[in-house]
């Protein structure tokens, strides 16, 4: 062996990694960082809920406040994702099962409220039915109360879980492609028999996906919802708008009791999305040999 | 049934993928529909079990317009090239899809479907794979299934879509047999893909070839083979020698050499000589086509030599086998005679 | 692949209806999001220019965007730079803990914003777990403009890493080891041949991060003080606004923003064409 080789193995060894203090300041920097912006303040939310015993803990749960807030919630997520299901399964449909031109523009209309702020999805609304707004005088005569009311914050917030079933779908979709769906047609099965016995079940984890993650956000969502619900105690109150009011009035323990029940929410969500996305690996279409 | 189909013509935006398409499918027929991939093939099959409309053209199945019908109501089975099968049912639920999915009047009762799944399944010998999921069988399992499940609804047309593409070649070739004998037993017109001659001139009653959207020859396995029609198919079936020649005169014309066969009424000009491999013999000088030996060796009887034809600008490097009895020697310059051939225009 | 559908005589589809889900769609997009859009910019245009110039450069707007703007673009930078440090240890490093640590980033994704803005507070707040130790060091981040700062942060770390850690996994060792055997040393391995397969999704994670910290409300509010023209922050000022009934200021600065925010969104599909119409590196 010559000294030429041997130098040049030196180098190859050490530049495939970094020297060890280099790995060790990296795997510093990035522990600390993670621990000091993100599992402080997420274990900050159980250790104040919970700063006056488990007691002080479930009575701020069940004040009547609470569970309006609660029940409000649940009943607008419920119907923000039944809506939202509906309609990323018919235009996920639409755009994978046939080509027609301006396809992955209608693709960027459908992902556009991911990338308009929470305060201006609310506004969106105002601006339309509010008292200065296009609909809100016609609406008052009629007695039609959207604004500061259940229907409002369902609307804020289906706008801003739009695109959530819809964006988990279409790529799933096109990758499946038609020929299983043709060749059910050509086997005689109806267009509905085709979608329930052969399409939905192909793409169930998928669904499941975009419904974990519509959900999530139609709970925890607090900008939208807080422009058009008007704050009106125990009846445009969501979780995260309860959340605000007892922050603001001192009530720690009764804030973060709340909150906690929301960062369960997403503890499980994440939970449940790791546990979805590797259905989603395994559901490979069948190819062959 | 019969198929007629009468010029079809299907485009994908600018681009023709069948351009004019006549052809007259027999009752009971055997049909291969032969040609490279992109030639068209699949669109065809897919425009006759209305998966695909075509931009002008019929369809008739025995004299009836088919168009006005959709791929469901039409009772053609198609296998799909990669199978296509429900990958999350089980190869029972599989075969028994197209039953199942009948319009309750005439759909048969659990009891029914099961025998008729268990029957088709032991049509195909795989009847102890009831329980498997697609993605536990092999290709040419998974094929079977496929055709299984095609024959459910008792098409009036099956239609398979390159049935041993995707399969290695053991299977292929009992397969092959395997469907001759199938079709023999049920008898129903069916049409297969393939870009495989042997496999369309072994199974098939008749071939149709196809290049680039158009059909160029229709015709027994030995017609296309023996009497290729144009330059394509000679070229496509069998191998070939295409030779560059000249036709005038009444003669054929390698450079200044004139060759001793006849035009056979082939029209003067710059043209093309085709002949197979197994067509030339080594011939005393006079009239033959002059090459010099390259390369020998020696089976048995025969010796194979490599010959390079001096022809137009270059040279072409052909291989044939002569009886020991002639030695040959390399370098040494040999002619060789066509015994059959055909000349198309260039 | 699909069915076509554009054409002329007796073209159909295979698959059944497109015509129906087609007209769900476009029906249900437009009342949802387009009809909601196009009445902002109506809105806007019921303003004449000097009105809305007027209101975009008033002091107090002009602040707000200021420091919406800034601190987002300060905050996405940290973000960059320390999305990188985590996917760099997350991907080629193996320490305790790793597992959880790369769950542990998706939580500002999942995190409710309200809640991720009160424990925020309260731990930056004079007495709280990190504020008070700072506040020892004379450093107050709970109700001024660091404390916005240190939300736009939080909220920002999954962009960067999410969009950058899929490319380190993908990108070849072999490169590496091929830089590394024609001699170079570590420095030039990762200056000249990883972080240039990196750029692409290093930019667009840093654009996304920009783009959310500039419309983010809920993680802000309760930290940032909210004094106009120190901490206020545009979308507080769209809310201020609008319950003070004064559309018209409302409708012209979500209009900037909205603006900006498609901006972003462009530059940021440029950015994915332009790395996949580059040559791979590997
Ligand atoms: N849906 C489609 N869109 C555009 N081009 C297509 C489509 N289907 C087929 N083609 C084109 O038509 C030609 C014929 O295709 P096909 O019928 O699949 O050929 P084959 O089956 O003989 O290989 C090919 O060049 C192919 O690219
Ligand atoms: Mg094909």
């Amino acid at each position: 062996m010559t000294d030429g080789q041997i130098s040049l193995r030196a180098a190859a060894t050490d530049a495939r990694t970094e020297p060890g203090l280099v790995r060790w300041i990296i795997t510093g920097l990035a522990v600390l960082f993670l621990t000091v912006f993100v599992v402080l303040p997420l274990v900050l939310v159980f250790a104040e809920a919970f700063s006056r015993g488990v007691g002080a803990y479930f009575s701020a749960l069940i004040e009547p406040e609470g569970l309006a807030a609660i029940r409000l919630t649940l009943l607008v997520a419920a119907i923000s994702v039944a809506l939202n299901l509906v309609f990323g399964l018919v235009a996920a449909w639409a755009i994978t099962k046939f080509d027609f031109p301006g396809k992955s523009f209608l693709i960027t209309l459908i992902d556009l409220p991911f990338s308009v702020s929470p305060v201006i999805s609310g506004l969106l609304f105002v601006l339309l039915f509010g008292m200065q707004g296009f609909f809100g005088p016609w609406l008052q005569n009629h007695g039609i109360q959207i604004l500061f009311a259940v229907p409002g914050i369902v609307l804020a917030t289906v706008f801003v879980t739009f695109p959530f079933v819809a964006r988990a779908l279409i790529p799933l979709m096109q990758e499946q492609g038609t020929l299983e769906e043709e060749a059910a047609i050509s086997l005689g099965a109806s267009g509905l028999q085709t979608f329930f016995r052969i399409t939905l079940p192909n793409i169930k984890w998928g669904v499941l996906y975009g419904v974990l993650l519509c959900n999530a956000r139609a709970m925890g969502e607090f900008g939208a919802v807080s422009v058009v619900s008007g704050h009106i105690r125990g009846e445009t109150n969501t979780m995260p708008l309860l959340v605000e009011i007892l922050y603001n009035e001192y009530q720690f323990v009764a804030a973060f009791a709340i909150a906690s029940l929301l960062a369960m929410l997403a503890l499980v969500t994440l939970v449940v999305k790791t546990i979805l996305e590797r259905h989603l690996d395994e559901g490979q279409p069948v190819s062959d040999d | 049934m019969t198929i007629e189909l009468k010029n079809l013509v299907k485009k994908f935006g600018a681009f023709t993928a069948l351009d004019g398409v006549d052809l007259k499918i027999a009752d009971g027929e055997l049909l291969a529909l032969l040609g490279p991939s992109g030639s068209g093939k699949t669109t065809l099959l897919r425009i006759i079990a209305g998966l695909d409309w075509p931009d002008a053209g019929e369809v008739r199945f025995d004299g009836e317009n088919a168009l006005t019908r959709g791929a469901g109501e039409r009772h053609v089975g198609f296998v799909f090239q990669h199978y296509a099968l429900f990958r999350h049912m089980t190869v029972f639920e599989n075969v028994a899809f197209g039953l199942r999915v009948q319009p309750r009047a005439i759909r048969k009762d659990e009891a029914g479907i099961r025998a008729r799944v268990k029957e088709l399944l032991d049509l195909v010998q795989l009847d102890w794979l009831a329980n498997r999921y697609p993605s536990q069988l092999s290709g040419g399992q998974r094929q079977r299934i496929a055709l299984a499940r095609a024959l459910a609804i008792q098409p009036r047309i099956l239609l398979l879509d390159e049935p041993f593409g995707a399969l290695d070649a053991k299977v292929r070739k009992e397969l092959r047999r395997w469907l001759r004998s199938l079709h023999e037993e049920i008898n129903v017109t069916s049409v297969f893909v393939t870009h495989d001659q042997e496999e369309a001139l072994e199974v098939a009653n008749r071939v149709v070839v196809m290049d680039k959207g158009r059909i160029e020859q229709i015709g027994t396995p030995a017609e296309v083979y023996d009497r290729p029609a144009t330059a394509f198919v000679h070229s496509f079936i069998g191998e070939s020698v295409v030779l560059p020649v000249n036709v005038s005169g009444g003669q054929v014309w390698v450079g200044d050499q004139a060759l001793n066969i006849k035009p056979n009424g082939a029209a003067p000009g710059p043209s093309q000589l085709f002949v197979r491999r197994h067509d030339m013999q080594v011939a005393p000088p006079g009239g033959g086509l002059r090459g010099s030996v390259r390369y020998l060796r020696t089976f048995g009887a025969v010796q194979r030599a490599d010959i390079a034809l001096t022809a137009g600008d270059g040279e072409t490097l052909i291989e044939i086998d002569t009886p020991r009895d002639r030695p040959l020697q390399i370098g040494e310059v040999v002619e060789l005679q066509p015994t059959r051939f055909r000349i198309f225009s260039a | 692949m699909g069915t076509r559908v554009s054409g002329e005589r007796g073209r159909r589809n295979t698959l059944p209806g497109f015509g129906l889900t087609m007209g769900l769609t476009l029906t249900w997009l437009s009342i949802i999001v387009l009809i909601p859009l196009a009445g902002l910019f109506i809105k806007t245009f019921e303003l004449s220019w000097d009105q809305f110039f007027g209101i975009v450069t008033s002091r107090r707007t002009l602040n707000a965007l200021k420091i919406s703007f800034g601190l987002a673009f300060a905050a996405a930078a940290v973000n960059l730079v320390m999305g990188v440090v985590i996917v760099w240890a997350l991907v080629r490093y193996r320490f305790p803990g790793r597992r959880i640590f790369d769950a542990v980033v998706d939580i500002p994704f999942a995190l409710p914003t309200a809640v991720a803005g009160i424990a925020l507070t309260s731990l930056f707040a004079q007495k709280g777990w990190l504020g008070a130790p700072l506040a020892e060091l004379g450093i107050k981040v709970a109700f001024t403009p660091l404390g916005i700062f240190v939300a736009m942060i939080f909220i920002g770390i999954p962009f960067v890493v999410r969009t950058v850690q899929p490319v380190l996994i993908d990108l070849d060792t072999e490169i590496e080891e091929a830089a590394a055997s024609l001699g170079a040393n570590r420095w030039h391995v990762i200056s000249r041949v990883i972080l240039p397969s990196l750029i692409p999704a290093i930019l667009t994670g840093f654009a996304l991060a920009f783009a959310r910290a500039i419309g983010e409300y809920g993680s802000v509010i309760f930290i940032a003080g909210n004094l106009p023209n120190v901490s206020e922050i545009a979308p507080l000022l769209i809310v201020i606004r609008l319950s003070e009934f004064r559309y018209a200021d409302a409708t012209a600065i979500a209009v900037v923003m909205l603006v900006a925010a498609f901006l972003i969104i462009f530059a940021v599909n440029r950015i994915q064409s332009w790395a996949q119409n580059r040559i791979p590196v590997h």
